[in-house]
């Protein structure tokens, strides 16, 4: 177990140091951000200090090796934008992907599961063909398209919520949040909505396909037989049996939804995590972007790597030395 | 946001004729499915047949122009002609350039999945006819790969090489070979299993003879029947990368450059320029999608 | 910890019942200041910020005239010694008096800033040689070089209380850190407000990055009082979302909505707006050095930029008021020159560039190429207004008169570095004049670089004029303002005539605002709290 535990370690930080490499040399690759940065009219001998004190005149495996070094004592860099520590940055953006994501999983699951038992008891029905066909288009429609489309119908046509941008916020135990205003959530409901709808797709398949399987299953056919109301058996054993792959998969598109709802954040405008990322790569602040990947990969490899060992220590059937895969 | 971004494994089914046939009857057989062939085909064969029957060539500069610029749908231009769907900001007739979009966003499509599926389907290959240190490292980059927004990856890529078709399909290659990979290494080790490889190791055959002539052709379908759904992947792909700004260049647009386009004039009431190529994008991938869909089931292939 | 968590409890149920009261104002900004620091990023946004709160020793009027601010007047001796008279009675928002000491100490703090970024502020203090206080209200400065634009660059340098960090006695010499025996704020210091002290008609209340910067009424400033008691700053970058807000009454004025969206606010009773020309131009910069140029290709296989009947015809062949009308919704105004007629050193009747497509195919036959060449223009398309809708436009003129043009069009982030290494032949560039002078387009682009790039930074089309060489040189070293404005005209019409840059227009900024208020606005593009009036 030991051994297993720290090759899996080892993997663990192979991966991130990975990652690290291959962020770092992306983000080299765009483009010098000191065009960006000073100013056209700037002396040479000024901007040959900056560049000196951002250590970008360093060849860029040394840059890599400094960047490295402070990591490993805790400090991911200073924007270069904003001056500040680049994790301060990213953990202020926080909070507003926060809540929408929680909206949004929150509208998935109460829309998607019960329209997910529905298409599984009768699989052939036609309501039930309809909403795997729904789900299709729900697939289907770019995110970005998605949201356009629903500004144009709930904001420029029937100017029923505001287009863009975050709403009012209070602040509840020092932490900013737009979920207990009404003009804050008239703001969210549109992003949250357009993050929902592929969520509530996938939410809709994964119980459909595990409720079709439970009612098939001998004990179910057995507690039909017996007489037992049709509430009961789904509440009690068909929901039982889909709920693990269900919080399983939620909890995975959780996560890589707070890392990653890059093009919402971006069309709605949403000053979160994600919109943060894309502005950063844009403006070439290379520590924002770095440090924010790998956040993002040390908190999916954390996860991994304690799921792994769990599974390891409850499972005995699984091989201590084999893939995961 | 793909269904098969929740495959953990895949399932090679034999795809004989008997098979085949039942999956055509079941096409048949099923109006969604139905509808969205012919759907399907009537869009390619628009986007085949874009320079016989679009009214303008909206990428030729010269004959555009920009006095005729976001027009309504059913304006009519200073030369003469109506522009049905409207025209964008460059004066484009909206309907031509759809057409042509069509045919942009087909083609990045359909080559960059032929290339991820000839990159994958090699790296899958070779992990399952060598195994050991050889599959390790590929399976490690796979996993690597699999585990990033494709969506990131790509973004930097083009930032850093620049606008064009070409390079657009070279990042979606990038991004997308890997599923390709994996599915292609489960169905190849089941196939290696099977006795006959067996035999023709133990015979002394080449391994190149043995990947090529009997791993590959008895493996290839599982990967074939969910390509068509990436092929949706792909062009959604390319459409957001045309909206974060890299991507095609401007004066050839896709659909989704072109709905990029549109997204600053949505909200001043010009509709229409994000609006119609909207539209045609979202029924390009839906018919992709459900027939890639059908195909799926009726071959059984889970990914 | 308990306390902590309840106040913060009570705080957001006031925020959320509070009204908004009277006397209050919010701004929805285009883009967000990057930090409250004054000396930290030589930028639109940031400068328009600080002012608020910050009082340089002049100031630049909405038309960028420099008029006194914490300095009443000032002298030269006619080389490069400068005195400055400083206003008597001001006190900071801590209730320290404003001295020559906190001038010598924000010089100072300019060079000693470590977490600046290059071009705020330390090329002007660079330049001085001695920086000394006669008494409490007098500054006498001392430049390198005779430097006739002090006053304008020192409207935008803020001057910091001394009172922030321990010190000695003040004295202008970095090499002995200048008396201070603390350690010098950095960036990251000022966005709690704790050093964010100054004479101007603010005081800083609040900043949230990404969400707002609030700012309260300064009742100890020494000018006449400012109407407004709170100021809130929203950064709102999508254009539709911040009419929207204007619309919904969220906001009571709003900076750059779009143009096309104009027409939306014109017949609306609720709002007003204005439309004000801007010091920035917009220009297409030629490359006429290098043979062969890496995107452009001609049949006889040289570089035909170089050629100055090229370049006529291709200014020729563009229709500037087609664009300003179809892609600018004419909140552009037609370029016939770098900087707007009126202002310093700009020609008063630049010839009319007129579009005259015949007259460009001609032209091109000329020069020998009647059957005109290939080209790709360069482009932003996110920098300036519209910018790569203006060079998709420019490049259908061009193809119409034979130059079959091609545009790649990329974010200023891998642009701007491309550019700089000179990648492009034709390439869209902006400049506004932070001086309001016509020296500062002619100083930075057409002139052949010097060794330090401190004129001719930004000739990456290889331009090369010996004459105007000579004459801009003299110009920004001539003190007296007749004399300097002639020669910067005489510069500018040899620019005009050498072709290599095409001026296309100079974009307009735009205000909107709620019926019961005014806003001025300003040709530095800057939007403040101290301009917006009450309209009754």
């Amino acid at each position: 177990m030991t051994a297993y535990i720290l090759q899996r370690l080892i993997q663990s930080i192979l991966v991130l140091l990975a990652v690290s490499v291959v962020v770092f040399l992306a983000v080299y690759g765009i483009g010098d951000p000191i065009e960006l940065l000073v100013p056209p009219q700037v002396s040479a001998a000024e901007r040959t200090a900056m560049i000196q004190r951002l250590g970008l005149d360093l060849p860029v495996w040394q840059q890599y090796l400094s960047f490295l070094g402070n990591a490993l004592k805790g400090d991911l860099g200073h924007s270069f934008v904003h001056g500040v520590p680049a994790v301060d940055l990213i953990l202020a953006r926080l909070p507003a992907t926060f809540e929408l994501v929680l909206l949004a999983m929150g509208l998935a699951a109460v829309i998607g599961i019960p329209l997910g038992l529905l298409a599984g008891l009768n699989p052939e029905s036609r309501p039930s063909r309809a909403i795997m066909a729904g789900t299709i288009l729900g697939f289907s429609l770019p995110s970005f398209w998605k949201g356009m489309m629903l500004i144009l119908l709930f904001s420029v046509f029937l100017g029923w919520l505001p287009t863009a941008g975050r709403g009012e916020t209070v602040s509840v135990f020092g932490i900013p949040t737009s979920l207990l205003t009404l003009d804050g959530l008239k703001h969210l409901a549109l992003p949250a909505l357009n993050l929902a709808i592929p969520n509530m797709a996938l939410m809709i398949r994964l119980v459909a396909a595990g409720t079709t399987e439970a009612i098939s299953q001998d004990y179910v056919k057995y507690a039909r037989a017996k007489g037992v109301r049709r509430k009961r058996i789904v509440g009690r054993h068909v929901l039982r049996n889909i709920l693990i792959p269900v919080v399983t998969v939620a909890g995975m598109e959780f996560g890589s939804l707070v890392a990653f709802s890059t093009i919402t954040e971006t069309v709605f405008a949403w000053p979160g995590m994600g919109k943060l990322l894309i502005d950063s790569v844009y403006q070439l602040d290379r520590p924002v972007v770095v440090a924010y990947v790998m956040l993002a990969t040390l908190l999916f490899v954390a996860v991994n790597f304690l799921v792994d060992i769990l599974y390891a220590a409850l499972d005995p059937r699984v091989k201590l030395t084999g893939e995961m895969a | 946001m793909n269904p098969s971004r929740t495959a953990t494994s895949a399932v090679a089914a034999d795809a004989d004729t008997a098979l085949r046939q039942k999956v055509l009857r079941r096409i048949r057989s099923r109006p969604t499915t139905r509808g969205a062939v012919i759907l399907l085909g009537i869009l390619l064969l628009l986007a085949l047949l874009a320079p016989f029957i679009a009214p303008q060539n909206p990428h030729d500069l010269a004959s555009l122009s920009v006095m005729d610029n976001r027009l309504e749908p059913g304006s009519q231009g200073m030369t003469g002609i109506t522009y049905w769907l409207g025209t964008d900001a460059q004066g484009r007739d909206m309907l031509s350039a759809i057409l042509y979009g069509l045919r942009t966003s087909l083609l990045v499509g359909l080559t960059s999945t032929a290339g991820a599926l000839a990159v994958g389907i090699l790296a899958g290959l070779t992990a399952a006819q060598f195994g050991g240190a050889v599959d390790a490292v590929i399976m490690r980059i796979v996993d690597f790969m699999l585990g990033f927004p494709s969506i990131l990856i790509a973004l930097v890529l083009l930032a850093s090489i620049g606008r064009g078709v070409d390079k657009v399909i070279v990042a979606i290659i990038l991004v997308q070979w890997a599923q390709y990979a994996r599915l292609m290494r489960a169905a190849a080790l089941v196939e290696r299993r099977k006795e006959y490889i067996e035999a023709a190791v133990n015979f002394g055959l080449p391994t190149r003879h043995i990947m090529l002539a009997h791993l590959l052709p008895n493996s290839i379908g599982s990967v074939l029947v969910v390509s068509t759904i990436s092929i949706a992947g792909a062009i959604t792909l390319e459409a957001t990368l045309s909206f974060l700004g890299v991507g095609v260049p401007v004066t050839q647009p896709s659909l989704g450059l072109l709905i990029a386009n549109g997204f600053e004039f949505l909200l001043s009431g010009e509709y229409w320029i994000a609006a119609f190529p909207g539209i045609a994008l979202v029924l390009l991938i839906m018919s992709l999608n459900l027939v890639g869909e059908r195909l799926r089931r009726s071959f059984n292939v889970r990914g | 910890m308990h306390r902590t968590l309840i106040s913060a409890f009570i705080a957001g149920t006031c925020l959320l019942s509070a009204p908004a009261w009277a006397q209050s104002l919010k701004i929805a900004l285009s883009s967000e200041p990057t930090a409250i620091d004054p000396h930290y990023h030589d930028l639109t946004p940031n400068n328009a910020l600080i002012a608020h709160i910050f009082d340089g020793l002049t100031k630049q009027d909405e038309n960028q005239k420099v008029l006194p601010n914490l300095a009443t007047s000032w002298e030269n001796d006619g080389k490069t010694r400068w005195t400055f008279k400083l206003r008597q009675g001001v006190t900071f928002s801590n209730g320290q008096p404003f001295t020559a000491d906190d001038v010598i100490f924000s010089f100072c703090r300019t060079l000693k800033n470590e977490t600046a970024i290059a071009g705020s502020f330390a090329d002007i203090t660079g330049n001085f040689t001695a920086v000394e206080a006669p008494d409490s209200h007098t500054i006498v400065i001392t430049t390198k070089a005779p430097d006739p634009l002090l006053p304008n660059f020192l409207s935008g340098l803020a001057i910091l209380s001394s009172s922030i960090v321990p010190h000695d006695k003040l004295a202008f010499d970095a090499a002995k850190n200048c008396g201070v025996t603390g350690t010098w704020p950095v960036v990251g210091d000022f966005n709690d407000g704790k050093l964010a002290i100054g004479t101007g008609p603010y005081k800083f209340k609040s900043y949230t990055k990404g969400t707002s910067v609030e700012l309260e009424r300064n009742d100890k400033y020494w000018g006449p009082a400012e109407p407004w008691a709170n100021v809130t700053f929203v950064p709102v970058p999508n254009a539709g979302p911040r009419l929207a807000g204007l619309l919904a009454g969220d906001y009571d004025v709003i900076e750059n909505p779009a143009a096309r969206d104009v027409s939306r606010i014109r017949d609306d009773k609720r709002f007003g707006y204005v439309i004000m020309p801007s010091t920035r131009v917009i220009y297409f910069q030629l490359d006429v050095e290098r043979e062969p140029s890496p995107f452009v290709k001609a049949e006889n296989g040289k570089n035909p930029l170089k050629d100055p009947r090229v370049r006529k015809a291709m200014s020729l062949a563009i229709d500037r008021d087609a664009i300003i009308k179809r892609i600018m919704d004419s909140a552009a105004e037609p370029a016939y020159q770098f900087l707007p007629n009126g202002m310093f050193g700009a020609l008063a009747n630049p010839p009319k560039l007129a579009y005259d497509p015949a007259a460009a195919k001609k032209l091109l036959a000329e020069a020998g190429y009647p059957n005109g060449f290939q080209l790709t223009l360069s482009t932003t398309n996110d920098r300036y207004i519209n910018d790569s809708q203006i060079t998709q436009a420019v490049a259908q003129y061009l193809t119409q008169v034979g130059i079959r043009s091609e545009v790649d069009a990329m974010a200023r982030a891998i642009y701007f570095p491309r550019r700089s290494k000179k990648e492009f032949s034709v390439a869209l560039g902006g400049w506004g004049s932070t001086s309001g002078e016509a020296s500062s387009f002619l100083r930075q682009w057409p002139a052949t670089p010097d060794e330090a790039k401190t004129i001719g930074g930004s000739n990456y089309g290889g331009y090369n004029d010996p004459e105007f060489d000579k004459l801009i040189r003299t110009a920004i070293v001539t003190l007296d303002d007749a004399k300097r404005a002639e020669i910067l005209q005489q510069a500018g019409t040899k620019v005009l005539e050498g072709g290599a840059f095409i001026p296309l227009h100079f974009e307009s900024t735009i205000w909107a605002y709620k019926a019961n208020l005014k806003y001025a606005g300003r040709a530095d593009q800057f939007t403040m709290a101290m301009q917006v009036k009450s309209a009754k």
